[in-house]
């Protein structure tokens, strides 16, 4: 589903692309940028939020700078008539941030199920992946764990 | 950061409410006023604790497109293509990873088209292939960290 963004839905997207003004009223100050009035701001983000063109509002936490160095992309090699079932038993998982079905790279890469994991200690990061391995069974017929080793850049998107 | 620091990050990874002074709406559970709740995610905002406060925009919900992607780049090579990857404003996160393929990249475009543009002129100008894995389904995104 895709929804067109309207001039001033967009000019609420460049307006808070980089967050939302912290101040008191931040709703407030978006609409004097965008040059709307405020009600009209906070009516549209709502419709937005409903629609789904906003996931949520909120923090993004540095995951690093609360101690989670283990941030692991688990990559399953799962045959494509089995990847619903596989997702939906991942999925489940509620240490699992992200799961998502993507095309294999023969030969280099054989991976289709992809799930995120965090985890503060190497043993505890051990351990989820273990614990995704015994969900998906002899669903996944082969897996590896990519940590990320430096964060190279992280925004949002921009328009 | 201490226990109202946490408390913080771990209740306001989503619901932050749209309403005309919305950090006093939500400041009392957190034995704060609105005031002293801004000025703590002001102080953790500078501090790097939080990456980002606000709306999360789902691109192609508002028909743009976004992938995932991902390049083998040679270990010498790896901080001038990382700074050419990353002067694309089109390129969202971009992390290291260990692995053959080390480097992982977001695309995240307003435009349908552009998408394909942005991974050519990144294979144009570093010489290296992109490898590119947009999903196809999604299964669950519920990002939350505890504090």
């Amino acid at each position: 589903m895709t929804t067109t963004l309207d001039p001033i839905d967009r000019a609420i997207v460049v307006a808070t692309q980089d967050g939302l003004p912290l101040m008191d009223r931040p709703y407030h100050e978006v609409a004097r940028q965008v040059g709307i009035s405020p009600d009209e701001v906070m009516n549209r983000m709502e419709r937005m939020l409903h629609d789904g063109v906003i996931r949520r509002i909120g923090v993004v936490p540095n995951h690093y700078a609360l101690g989670y160095k283990f941030n692991g992309m688990t990559v399953w090699d799962v045959a494509d008539e089995d990847i619903a079932e596989a997702g939906r038993r991942v999925g489940e998982l509620d240490f699992v941030s992200h799961c998502y079905h993507r095309p294999r790279h023969l030969p280099d890469w054989p991976y289709s199920l992809f799930a995120m994991i965090h985890a503060k200690e190497k043993a505890d990061a051990d351990s989820l992946v273990q614990r995704v391995a015994d969900a998906l069974g002899s669903l996944s017929h082969g897996h590896m764990v990519l940590f990320s080793s430096r964060i190279l850049k992280k925004t949002g998107l921009r328009l | 950061m201490d226990d109202i620091d946490r408390a913080i990050i771990n209740s306001l990874q989503g619901g932050f409410p749209i309403c005309d002074q919305p950090f006093s709406a939500i400041a009392e559970p957190l034995g704060l006023t609105g005031s002293k709740l801004l000025a703590r995610i002001r102080k953790l905002k500078d501090a790097g604790v939080i990456s980002r406060f606000g709306p999360m925009w789902h691109a192609e919900r508002m028909g743009g497109e976004l992938t995932l992607t991902a390049m083998k780049v040679p270990q010498e090579r790896f901080e001038e293509v990382a700074d050419i990857v990353n002067s694309f404003p089109e390129v969202a996160h971009n992390y290291a990873r260990e692995h053959a393929l080390n480097m992982w990249f977001v695309v995240a475009t307003e435009k349908p088209g552009r998408k394909a543009e942005v991974l050519a002129e990144i294979e144009t100008r570093t010489g290296i292939e992109v490898h590119d894995m947009p999903k196809i389904q999604e299964f669950y995104v519920g990002l939350r960290f505890e504090a």
